[in-house]
C-alpha cells in the first residue's frame, strides 16, 4: 500500500485518538481565543440588556443533558445578566429531563450572584421575589397556547409545589402580556411552536438559544423578525459570555471546538488528496 | 358507529381549534380553552401509559429470557431506583427536585454523565464520517464540501484568526443561501402538513384509527 492509499484509508482509531487530543489539550491548558461577535447574538444581548430593572422575562428551558454543554452556558450567562440588570426571570420547562438542569443552574447562579452582590454591597436576589421556576407540565403546544390567556390554568404551583399566588413576584403575572420577552433555549422543535403561537398569536418578542445543529432552522424566523436574536451552539454561548465580559465554559470550549474543526478539515483534505491521486493512478 | 363517532369527534374538535384561532371570543375561545386543558391532561396520562408499556415489555423479555434480557433488567432496576429516590426525596425535602435530594444526586451523577457521553461520542463518529464521505466526486459534492469547510472554519474563533472575514462569510452563507433553502423546505413541509391535516379532518386519512 503506497502513501496515497494510506492517506485515503486512515484507520478510524487514529482519527478518534487525534480528536480526543484536540479536545482535551485546550481544555486541560485552558487556552482561550478571541471570540468574534455575530449580529444575531449582539441583537439578543442588546434586547435583554436594554430592558429596564424590574421587567419580567420568560425563560423556557427545553433541553436535556445531551445538549447541556451548548445550552447550559447560555442559560447561566443569561441568568447572571438578569440578576445584574435587576430583571425578573421566570423559568418554564417543556422537557421533563430539563427541569433538574434548570433548577441546578438557577441555584448555582443565584448563589454566585449573591456572593458577588454581598462583596459589592448590592441587593441580593431571593427566590420567589426576584426569580422563580414554575417547572414542567405535560401538554407542550396546548400549554404554549393556553399561557396566552392564563398561566395558572397550567401552572398552579412552582417546581416545589408552592402555589404561584404565594410567590410575591407572580402576583400580577397572568400571561405573555406581562413578559417583555421570551428567551427560549431549544434542543428540539418547541421553538417552532413558540413562534407559531406565542409570537404569531400573542405577539411576545422571542430570542432563541439553540444547539448548533438546530440553529440553521431558526434563520427564516430571524429574517422575518419573528425572533429578534439567535444564539447558535457553543459559539453563540461563547459570544454571549464575551458580551457579558464573563468568559466561562463556552469560551474555553470554543478553543477545543476550533481545533477539532481544523482537524476535520485537514482529514477531509487528506482524504481528497488520496482519492484524486489514486483515481488518476487507477485510470492511467 | 365505531368509526363514525371518532371521525365526528376529530372533525368537530379540529374545526373548533381552527375557528377559535381566528375568532378567539366566546363561545369558540372558551371551547378552545377547555380542549387545550383536556389535551394537557391526556398528555399527562400518555406518560403513564408509556411507563406501563415500557415496564411490561421489558418484564416479558426477562421472563422469557430473550436475547439481551440483562439489559432489560438494568432498565427495570434503574427505573425502580429512580422512583424510590424520587419518592423518598419528595417526603424528605418536599420535592424530588430539591437541590440536596437523593434524586438530584442520581440525576447529577448518573443521567448527566450517561446522556452527555452518548452525545459526546458523536464528535468522534462525525470526524471519521466526514473524512470518509466528503469526497469531491462531482460538482454538487464539491460545492457542498467547500461550503461545509467555510462554515466549519468560519463558525469557530480560529477562523477569525486565520482571516478576519471568515465569520462574516460563514454568516452570509447561513443567512442567505442556507436560509433560502430552509425556507423553501419549510414552506413545502407546511403545505404538506396542511394537506395531511385536512385529510385527517375530513376523514379521508384514517390510519390513526387502527
Amino acid at each position: 500500500m503506497n502513501i496515497f492509499e494510506r492517506i485515503e484509508k486512515i484507520d478510524r482509531r487514529i482519527i478518534f485518538l487525534l480528536v480526543a487530543i484536540a479536545v482535551l489539550l485546550p481544555l486541560i491548558f485552558k487556552v482561550r481565543m478571541e471570540i468574534p461577535i455575530s449580529e444575531p447574538v449582539k441583537k439578543a444581548f442588546v434586547s435583554v440588556d436594554t430592558l429596564s430593572s424590574g421587567t419580567y422575562i420568560l425563560i423556557s428551558v427545553d433541553y436535556d443533558p445531551a445538549s447541556m454543554p451548548e445550552l447550559q452556558p447560555m442559560y447561566k450567562t443569561l441568568l447572571m445578566q438578569c440578576f445584574e440588570k435587576g430583571l425578573k426571570p421566570v423559568m418554564i420547562v417543556q422537557w421533563p429531563l430539563g427541569l433538574p438542569l434548570s433548577i441546578k443552574a438557577m441555584s448555582e447562579m443565584a448563589v454566585e450572584y449573591n456572593r458577588m452582590a454581598r462583596a459589592e454591597g448590592k441587593d441580593t436576589v431571593v427566590y420567589g421575589v426576584d426569580y422563580c421556576n414554575i417547572g414542567y407540565r405535560p401538554g407542550g403546544v396546548a400549554q404554549i397556547v393556553g399561557i396566552g390567556k392564563e398561566i395558572r390554568d397550567y401552572f398552579e404551583s412552582d417546581y416545589k409545589g408552592t402555589p404561584l399566588d404565594s410567590l410575591p413576584m407572580m402576583n400580577n403575572i397572568h400571561n405573555y402580556d406581562n413578559f417583555a420577552l421570551l428567551f427560549a433555549l431549544e434542543a428540539g422543535s418547541m421553538g417552532d411552536f413558540y413562534v407559531q403561537y406565542a409570537n404569531a398569536r400573542f405577539g411576545i418578542k422571542i430570542i432563541f438559544g439553540m444547539t448548533a445543529v438546530s440553529a440553521p432552522d431558526a434563520y427564516p424566523y430571524l429574517q422575518s423578525g419573528q425572533i429578534i436574536g439567535l444564539l447558535g451552539g457553543l459559539q453563540g454561548a461563547a459570544e454571549y459570555e464575551t458580551l457579558m465580559k464573563k468568559p466561562g465554559f463556552a469560551t474555553m470550549g470554543m478553543t477545543a471546538q476550533s481545533w477539532v474543526h481544523v482537524l476535520i478539515v485537514l482529514f477531509i483534505l487528506l482524504g481528497n488528496i488520496g482519492y484524486f491521486i489514486n483515481r488518476k493512478k487507477r485510470r492511467s | 358507529m365505531r368509526r363514525e363517532i371518532p371521525l365526528a369527534i376529530t372533525f368537530i374538535t379540529s374545526l373548533i381549534i381552527i375557528v377559535s384561532f381566528f375568532i378567539p371570543h366566546a363561545p369558540f375561545g372558551t371551547m378552545q380553552e377547555v380542549s387545550l386543558k383536556w389535551y394537557a391532561i391526556i398528555a399527562g396520562f400518555t406518560m403513564l401509559l408509556g411507563v406501563d408499556s415500557l415496564i411490561h415489555m421489558h418484564y416479558q423479555k426477562i421472563k422469557r429470557k430473550k436475547s439481551d434480557w440483562a439489559h432489560s433488567l438494568v432498565l427495570i432496576v434503574g427505573f425502580a431506583v429512580f422512583v424510590i429516590a424520587g419518592t423518598i426525596s419528595g417526603f424528605r425535602y418536599g420535592s424530588a427536585m430539591d437541590i440536596n435530594s437523593s434524586f438530584m444526586y442520581l440525576y447529577n451523577y448518573v443521567i448527566i454523565p450517561l446522556q452527555s457521553t452518548m452525545f459526546a461520542l458523536l464528535s468522534f463518529f462525525i470526524a471519521s464520517a466526514a473524512y470518509r464521505a466528503f469526497r469531491a466526486r462531482n460538482l454538487d459534492a464539491t460545492l457542498l464540501l467547500i461550503t461545509a469547510v467555510i462554515v466549519m472554519i468560519g463558525r469557530v474563533p480560529i477562523g477569525y484568526q486565520i482571516w478576519h472575514n471568515f465569520p462574516a462569510v460563514a454568516e452570509w452563507i447561513m443567512a442567505i443561501p442556507q436560509m433560502a433553502a430552509k425556507r423553501g423546505i419549510l414552506i413545502g413541509i407546511s403545505l404538506g402538513m396542511i394537506a395531511v391535516s385536512l385529510r385527517i379532518m375530513l376523514g379521508i386519512e384514517r390510519s390513526y384509527l387502527s
